[in-house]
C-alpha cells in the first residue's frame, strides 16, 4: 500500500479519537441548550475547573492559599495529606453539583425569560468568573493531571499493523480509554433519560418548558438536574483532555472547538454531538495532512472546522440532526 | 426640570427632525463636544491617554460598529477580532505603499476594505441565524487572524511577524510612530469618533436604520412588507465592518503602534466588545459610549485598587479581575438586561418631573 493511504489511515483513527474528545465537551453543551434553552459558553471553563479541582483535591493543595498568603503573609501550599483517585474524582463531582447548584439559585433564576443572547452573554460572564475563580483558588500553574489511566502509545495495534502493513500506527492508550469512557456515557446518559423519572421529566422539559410545568414538573430541580449532568459530563471531558496535555488555561479554550461540533450535529442532537465531533476530529486532521500541510503552510486546525461548519450549514441551516426550523409570522 | 419639551417650539420640518429635538439635550450635546474637543486636550498626558482616553475613543467606535449589526439588524457576530485585524492590515499596506497619502484617508479606505471583507463573512446571514450565525462568524475570526499569520504578504515579509507602523502626520503634526504626543493621537481618534457617531445616529433613524430594526424584531415579517433581506442585511455588515475596520486600523496605528495578529485581535476581542455593546444597550448609540467607557476604566480602576492600594501581587490581581468582570457582568444582565442606556432613559424621565414628581 502506498505510503500515503497508510498515513491518511492513521490520521484517520486518530482524528476518530480526537472527535470523540470533542463530541464529549459538546454534549455537555447539547444537554443544557436542549433542556433550557441556554447556549453554554461556559461548558469549557466548567472542564478546566472541574480538572483544576480534581487535582487540587488529590494533591490535597490548600484551597485560596496564594489570596491567603497575600492577605495574611503566610506561606500556606499543601496540606500534609493525598487523596486517592477515585475519592478526588466523586469529591471533585460533588463540587461540581454544589457549582451546579449555585449557578441556578444566582443567575439562572433572576434570568427567566429573558432573551437567548442575554443569557448567553450571562455564560460568558460565568466562564470569566470561574477562570478567574479557578485560578484563586487552585493556582494558575499548569498541573498534571495523573488518576491513573493507561498513557502512551498501544504496543499491540503498533504490532499488528507493523506485521500486515510494515507499518506500525501510532494510537495513544488515552484516546482508547477516552473512546470507551465516551460510549459508556451516552450509554449511561440514554439509559438515564429513556427509563428513570427525572430522565423522563428531562425530556418533557426539553420538549416543551410551558407543558412541562403545567403537569407539575420542577423547572428549577430539572436545571440543577441538568447543570449538574452538564458539570459531571465536564469533569469527564476534564479528566481526559487533562491527562492528555496537563490542566491549563487553553483547556478551556476546548469549548471554542466543540462550537462548530454543534453547528454540524445541531444543538438540539445528542448522536449529532458525536457524530459531528467525529466528522470534525477526522476532517480537521485529514485536511491538515492532505492540503493543509504541504499547500497552506500548515495550522490549518485552527479554523478547518469552522469553515467546513460554516458551509455546511449555508446547505443545511439546521444541522446534521437537528429539529427542522419551521418559521411563521 | 430638565429634558422638557415644553416651550421648545419648531417652526420648521428642519427644527422638527433635528437629532436632539429636545433643547436640554442639544445644550448637553454641545457642551460635550465643546469639553471633549477645547478642553480635554489641553490637561491630556501620555498616561490619560494611553490607558483610558484613547481605548475609550477606539473601542467606542468599534462597539457603534457592532452595535449597529448585533443591536440594529439583529444579527450577532463574534467575529469583531477578526474585522479589527482586517482594518489594520489594510492600513498597514496602504501606509507603506502610498507613503504620500494621508492617513486620514487611509484609514477610511481600510474601513471600506473591512466593508467588503465583512459582506462576504456576512453572505452566510441570509441562509443561517441565530447562534448558528454566531458560531459560523467565529469562521471569520479564526480564518482571519490565521491568514495574517501564515500569509507573509501581509506583513512586509518582516522577519518577527509583526506589523509596525511607520511615522505619518496630519496637518505637519504626528499621529502615527514614536513621537507622537498624547494630544495628536486623542485628538485625530476623536475626530474619527465624532465622525463615526454622527453617520451612525443619522443612519439609524433614517430608512436604512428602520429597515435594519424591521429585519431584528422579524425577518419574515419585514420581508413581507417589502424589506429586502439581501440588501438590508447586507449593509449592515458593510456598514458595521466599515466602523469596526477603522477602530482596527486606529487600534493598530495610533495606539499599539506594533501588532502581533493573534495577541492584538483574538478571540478575546471580539467577546470584550460584544460586552460593551451588551453592557450599554443594545441597539443605541449612547450605550456604545457607555459600555466602552465602562470596560475601559473598570481594568484600570481595579488595578489601582488591587495592586496600587492593597499591594497583591499582579498575577493575582489579574486572577481577581477577572472574577470581578465575571461577576459583575452576570450581575449587570441580571439587574439591567436593556444596560446603561436603559439605565440613562430611567434617569431622563426622573429628571423631566424632578422635583415635582407629580
Amino acid at each position: 500500500m502506498p505510503d500515503i493511504v497508510l498515513y491518511a489511515a492513521e490520521v484517520t483513527l486518530n482524528g476518530l479519537m480526537a472527535g470523540v474528545l470533542y463530541a464529549l465537551v459538546a454534549l455537555g453543551f447539547v444537554l443544557i441548550f436542549k433542556a433550557s434553552g441556554i447556549f453554554n459558553y461556559a461548558q469549557g471553563v466548567l472542564a478546566l475547573f472541574a480538572a483544576l479541582t480534581l487535582v487540587g483535591i488529590q494533591k490535597g493543595q490548600v484551597p485560596f492559599a496564594h489570596l491567603i498568603n497575600a492577605m495574611t503573609g503566610n506561606h500556606y501550599t499543601n496540606f500534609p495529606w493525598e487523596v486517592p483517585a477515585i475519592v478526588a474524582i466523586l469529591l471533585a463531582a460533588a463540587v461540581m453539583v454544589v457549582l451546579a447548584i449555585i449557578i441556578e439559585k444566582v443567575v439562572l433564576k433572576h434570568l427567566v425569560n429573558q432573551a437567548p443572547i442575554i443569557l448567553f452573554m450571562a455564560t460568558i460572564g460565568m466562564a470569566y468568573f470561574l477562570e478567574g475563580f479557578g485560578d484563586v483558588m487552585w493556582g494558575s500553574d499548569i498541573k498534571t493531571l495523573d488518576v491513573g489511566l493507561p498513557q502512551g502509545i498501544n504496543e499491540t495495534i503498533d504490532t499488528v499493523t507493523f506485521n500486515m502493513f510494515g507499518y506500525g500506527f501510532f494510537i495513544d492508550n488515552l484516546d482508547i480509554v477516552a473512546a470507551i469512557v465516551a460510549v459508556l456515557l451516552v450509554s449511561a446518559l440514554t439509559v438515564f433519560s429513556q427509563y428513570s423519572k427525572q430522565g423522563r421529566a428531562l425530556r418533557a422539559v426539553a420538549d416543551d418548558h410551558q407543558a412541562a410545568l403545567s403537569v407539575g414538573i420542577s423547572l428549577r430541580f430539572i436545571w440543577i438536574l441538568v447543570w449538574s449532568i452538564a458539570g459531571f459530563v465536564a469533569l469527564v471531558a476534564g479528566i481526559m483532555w487533562g491527562s492528555k496535555s496537563g490542566v491549563q488555561f487553553s483547556l478551556s479554550l476546548i469549548a471554542l472547538k466543540a462550537l462548530p461540533v454543534l453547528m454540524l450535529g445541531g444543538f438540539t442532537s445528542i448522536p449529532g454531538a458525536i457524530v459531528g465531533g467525529l466528522i470534525i476530529g477526522v476532517g480537521e486532521k485529514l485536511f491538515e495532512l492532505l492540503i493543509g500541510a504541504p499547500f497552506l503552510g500548515g495550522a490549518t486546525e485552527n479554523w478547518f472546522a469552522y469553515v467546513l461548519a460554516l458551509v455546511f450549514l449555508v446547505f443545511r441551516p439546521q444541522g446534521l440532526f437537528g429539529e427542522k426550523i419551521i418559521e411563521r409570522v | 426640570m430638565f429634558y422638557r419639551e415644553a416651550g421648545d417650539f419648531k417652526t420648521s420640518y428642519r427644527e422638527d427632525s433635528q437629532t436632539f429635538p429636545i433643547k436640554f439635550d442639544r445644550l448637553r450635546y454641545y457642551a460635550v463636544l465643546v469639553v471633549a474637543f477645547g478642553i480635554v486636550p489641553l490637561f491630556i498626558n501620555d498616561y490619560w491617554a494611553n490607558a483610558v482616553a484613547v481605548p475609550f475613543l477606539i473601542y467606542a467606535i468599534a462597539a457603534i460598529g457592532l452595535n449597529i449589526l448585533v443591536g440594529y439588524a439583529g444579527q450577532v457576530s463574534l467575529g469583531t477580532g477578526g474585522f479589527m485585524a482586517v482594518g489594520a492590515y489594510a492600513v498597514y499596506k496602504l501606509m507603506t505603499a502610498f507613503p504620500d497619502v494621508n492617513i486620514f484617508f487611509h484609514v477610511i479606505i481600510a474601513g471600506f476594505i473591512t466593508a467588503a471583507v465583512g459582506v462576504i463573512f456576512g453572505l452566510p446571514s441570509l441562509r443561517i441565524k441565530g447562534f448558528y450565525l454566531a458560531v459560523a462568524t467565529l469562521a471569520a475570526q479564526f480564518f482571519l487572524v490565521w491568514l495574517f499569520n501564515k500569509v507573509p504578504w501581509f506583513y512586509n515579509y518582516s522577519a518577527s511577524g509583526q506589523i509596525n507602523a511607520p511615522e505619518r502626520t496630519v496637518f505637519g503634526v504626528f499621529v502615527t510612530g514614536a513621537q507622537t504626543s498624547a494630544m495628536a493621537k486623542y485628538m485625530f481618534c476623536l475626530v474619527m469618533l465624532t465622525l463615526v457617531a454622527l453617520v451612525a445616529r443619522n443612519l439609524t433613524r433614517g430608512t436604512v436604520g428602520r429597515k435594519w430594526m424591521a429585519i431584528r424584531d422579524m425577518d419574515i415579517a419585514a420581508e413581507i412588507i417589502g424589506v429586502n433581506p439581501l440588501t438590508t442585511k447586507l449593509s449592515a455588515f458593510a456598514v458595521s465592518s466599515f466602523f469596526i475596520g477603522i477602530a482596527g486600523a486606529l487600534f493598530f496605528a495610533v495606539y499599539l503602534g506594533a501588532a502581533e495578529v493573534g495577541e492584538a485581535f483574538g478571540i478575546q476581542k471580539s467577546f470584550l466588545i460584544l460586552f460593551m455593546v451588551i453592557i450599554g444597550g443594545l441597539g443605541s448609540i449612547f450605550g456604545s459610549f457607555a459600555g466602552a467607557a465602562f470596560l475601559v476604566l473598570l481594568p484600570v480602576f481595579l488595578k489601582n485598587v488591587l495592586v496600587g492600594t492593597l499591594g497583591w501581587p499582579t498575577d493575582l490581581a489579574a486572577h481577581i479581575e477577572l472574577m470581578i468582570v465575571g461577576g459583575l457582568i452576570v450581575a449587570f444582565l441580571i439587574a439591567e438586561p436593556h444596560g446603561l442606556a436603559q439605565l440613562w432613559r430611567v434617569a431622563k424621565e426622573k429628571l423631566r418631573l424632578w422635583p415635582f414628581p407629580h
